[in-house]
């Protein structure tokens, strides 16, 4: 594909590219409203095992938060720059995104080993089940995320700020906000109603 | 060693062959046909033309015709289970004389499952492929690659749930694999495990097709067709499609709780361990119930279109069949409690669902008023389609009323699980959706292949099947109102029900010489296609666009995308003068072929083997290439499509408007 026929193409497709993506993100929305609401509803099922007061550290869930946080902000200034076609930067910013989120994986990851340590597995009860399933899917999107942002990278070095890199580079960054937001709501019903 | 194997096979071992005579006759039926068919494709050398044309095709159009002829082969089997289910219930009423109660329950489980997801949204889908991106007048639909991707997903899920006829056995706890029945605990086998990963395959596949046709809608269709001047069945996608992108997730997580329940050791719809059972019933009549308006409501689109063609009227109010479709899309999800009033949810929920529920007749009897209306005055034709639809309007009101009686929640406790149920929703599934599909597939079928089917059989088909749907479903109200409850493989005599169970069971025999009849009938239509052949494009005298280009409806779809001014563009283009002036012909992209579908469906076939039978080194394998397979598909921009000059469009149409006169002559 040449210049011209690669613009065109993408003139063409772009925008249905686009509005199909924040389709996914809605349909998203819904699997996991799906594990909100039945954490809601198994939170008690407790099974004579410890409840969310007992196995929840808020100070270290916030400090997972604001690095989260923190990584949708530079996601931010990795579009920003792409706007200034500074590719350079683009590269950077997505880099220190990709090793907050992969901070934010990392601190996950030791609450779950901690928690299954202690003999609080996704086995014991049904609230744990539930937890691990709902904060577990999250990480796992997490994941994609951050091998979408590596190939993201490799992309924008091999080829540049084309038309079709910025528009998958805008998709990136919708994905990483929704998923920040996810993390906001999973940090407000599961961990701060959860300490109450 | 052992363990080595253990972790190679799984649980997959020699005892997963079938044991039961029955099972090992269908098994042998499903391999020697399937085999049969590969062998007969080897000898006349097949494959290369096949692969070719039809696997790696990206044409909506040849996807649609795919998505049907699985449809239609589910169908052949999920006739058989029905036939299978009656014959127990007619002939013998004691435990263990035909077939044992295991295989009984396999049975039912696999003929709702299969009926449901293989066929009726098999059907489905194949419509909307087939016809949505003729009716809008463009030229493909958004993402090409994604539809073949959804279709292979599809196949993948046919495959695993035919499988589980030769290796193991399938689900035992009914189409919807209620917990705690479903769990590991009640259901050791793989059976529920073929159960979920079939339907879990299949749904990604339907979520995604319902994202593809929601993007094509909005961003493709020809200039100046406003939403109000879309035609209605493609209004109907819109909202059954709308139902998909909300709903099918609710399947995704549902099943896949399940599942980690039984391979993880999970407690989310356990009977114990603090796991709530009711929690996944509420989930999955949350998808359910809107998933019987997926399927509806395509059906009231096809009737939308084909009641104005065969009246010679234009629909009567139009904006009103809109406004009830989009009231039925919200309604849809608000009644789904309606499938349980018996949990106990108290007398207020129930109220709410109940009411809920009643209202949703209001704008399905607007529908049905306004077809009617559109007949009121017309030059009504009786073809075949027009036939379907008499059919239907009639079974399907019935069926309804039968609803209405079922959404008061006193009335429900008596009949809760009852064959009166079973008899409702069969009238609203075949009567509605399996009545709609026979309705558009005669309707549509000259605009795909070029020739009409063969009239006569068609109403002999037509006859056979209601006279057969009626014999078969009208005695089960009756047994339901006495008593009898759904699933049953044995009963006293002393009840009384053994004739009624036999007019049922003839009754789904004479729907079975219906099916034999279609067959017949498409068999016939290909050998004196030439007798048939639609030299016009227009065979029914169309309103929309579709019946603008000529039959078979070429690769390209449009030469020239048509502006569009009016409802029923074709309809007022056919009233204006004709135009000689001549258009120039231009370029046209379209996709090229691609096996990316079928490789992401063979690795998301494998994915689910692997699960089912705890092979998770093979499962897991799977999973990264499929991720590898899609990182390398998106991160390349390589020519993906290809252009036909303008000068190949204009040989092209020509050559088409000259086959059709040629063989008019």
């Amino acid at each position: 594909m040449n210049e011209q026929e690669a613009i065109a193409h993408e003139r063409h497709n772009g925008p249905k590219v686009t509005l199909g993506f924040w389709m996914y993100l809605m349909t998203d929305c819904v699997l996991f409203a799906t594990l909100f609401a039945t954490y809601a509803v198994l939170k008690s099922g407790t099974a004579g095992g410890p409840s969310s007061e007992d196995l929840f550290d808020i100070w270290f869930v916030l400090g997972e938060t604001l690095i989260l946080l923190t990584s949708s902000f530079t996601c931010g200034m990795a579009i920003l720059a792409s706007q200034n076609h500074q590719k350079q930067q683009v590269m950077a910013w997505l880099l220190v995104t990709a090793l907050l989120g992969a901070a934010f994986l990392g601190m996950e990851l030791s609450e779950f080993s901690h928690l299954v340590n202690e003999g609080n597995s996704w086995q014991r009860s049904g609230f744990l089940s539930a937890f691990f399933t709902l904060v577990g899917t999250h990480g796992l999107h997490i994941t994609a995320g951050l091998i979408w942002i590596i190939a993201m990278i490799y992309r924008i070095n091999q080829r540049g700020l084309t038309q079709s890199t910025l528009r998958k580079l805008t998709m990136l960054s919708l994905f990483w906000h929704f998923l920040d937001v996810i993390w906001i709501f999973i940090f407000t019903i599961v961990y701060m109603i959860g300490v109450l | 060693m052992d363990t080595f194997l253990g972790i190679l096979f799984g649980k997959l071992n020699l005892d997963a062959l079938p044991h039961e005579m029955i099972t090992i006759g269908g098994a042998i039926m499903m391999t020697g046909g399937g085999l049969l068919v590969v062998g007969l494709m080897f000898y006349f050398k097949r494959w290369t033309w096949f692969y070719k044309n039809w696997l790696t095709s990206l044409d909506p159009k040849k996807i649609g015709v795919m998505y049907i002829s699985i449809a239609i082969l589910m169908l052949l089997r999920g006739v058989a289970d029905a036939l299978m289910i009656r014959a127990v219930q007619a002939t013998d009423n004691h435990v263990g004389g035909m077939i044992t109660s295991d295989t009984f329950q396999q049975v039912f489980s696999a003929h709702g499952s299969i009926m449901i997801f293989f066929v009726a949204m098999g059907m489905i889908f194949g419509l909307i492929n087939l016809i949505v991106p003729l009716q809008i007048g463009a030229r493909d639909v958004a993402f090409p690659l994604l539809n073949s991707i959804s279709f292979w997903l599809f196949v993948a899920g046919f495959v695993l749930m035919n499988l589980s006829l030769v290796l193991g056995e399938f689900s035992a706890s009914g189409w919807l694999a209620y917990p705690p029945l479903s769990e590991l605990k009640y259901s050791p086998g793989v059976g529920v495990d073929y159960w979920v990963w079939s339907l879990q395959i299949a749904g990604v596949g339907s979520l995604l097709s319902g994202i593809n046709f929601l993007v094509t809608i909005f961003k493709m269709r020809a200039p100046g067709m406003t939403l109000k001047k879309m035609p209605i069945f493609v209004w109907s996608v819109v909202c059954s499609m709308s139902l998909v992108a909300i709903a099918f997730p609710i399947l995704t997580a549902t099943l896949a709780m399940l599942s980690l329940d039984r391979t993880m050791g999970m407690h989310f719809f356990t009977s114990d361990m603090g796991g709530n059972p009711m929690m996944y019933i509420n989930l999955i009549w949350a998808w359910g119930h809107p998933e019987v308006y997926i399927l509806i409501l395509p059906a009231f689109g096809v009737f939308s279109e084909i009641v104005p063609v065969f009246s010679g009227k234009r629909l009567f109010g139009y904006m009103s069949m809109v406004w009830a479709l989009v009231a039925i899309t919200l309604l849809s999800f608000l009644v789904w409690l309606h499938h349980f009033f018996t949990m106990g949810a108290g007398a207020n929920v129930n109220a709410f669902f109940g009411i809920m529920t009643a209202v949703i007749s209001v704008p399905t009897g607007v529908k049905v008023f306004n077809w009617l209306f559109t007949m009121w005055g017309g030059r009504i034709r009786f073809a075949t389609p027009m036939l379907w639809f008499m059919g239907f309007v009639v079974t399907f009101t019935l069926g309804g009323v039968a609803g209405v009686l079922m959404s008061v929640p006193a009335i429900d406790f008596q009949v809760h699980n009852s064959l009166f149920l079973v008899a409702h929703f069969h009238t609203m599934i075949i009567g509605g959706v399996v009545f709609g599909f026979f309705a558009a597939f005669t309707y549509w079928f000259p605009k795909i292949f070029g020739f009409k089917l063969h009239e006569r059989l068609g109403r002999y088909a037509f006859w056979s099947w209601l006279i057969g749907f009626l014999l078969a479903f009208t005695p089960l109200y009756a047994l339901g109102l006495m008593g009898a409850t759904r699933r049953l493989d044995h009963y006293d005599p002393s009840m009384g029900w053994q004739g009624l169970f036999i007019v049922a069971g003839v009754g789904v025999a004479v729907i079975g010489l219906g099916i034999l009849l279609q067959i017949i009938q498409v068999g016939v239509s290909i050998w004196k296609r030439n007798e048939n052949r639609d030299t016009t494009g227009d065979p029914w005298g169309g309103r929309t666009l579709e019946w603008s280009i000529p039959s078979p409806a070429p690769a390209y779809n449009f030469a020239h995308i048509p502006q569009v001014s009016h409802r029923d563009e074709f309809w007022e283009m056919k009233q204006r003068p004709a135009n000689n002036k001549r258009t120039p012909f231009e370029a046209i992209t379209l996709p090229k072929n691609s096996a990316v579908g079928m490789i992401i469906g063979g690795l998301a076939f494998m994915l689910g083997f692997g699960v089912i039978w705890h092979m998770f080194w093979l499962a897991f394998v799977s999973l990264i290439a499929i991720i590898a397979v899609i990182i390398i598909r998106t991160s390349s921009d390589d020519d993906d499509e290809v252009t036909l000059s303008a000068v190949t469009v204009e040989k092209m149409a020509a050559e088409s408007a000259h086959t059709i006169r040629r063989k008019h002559a």
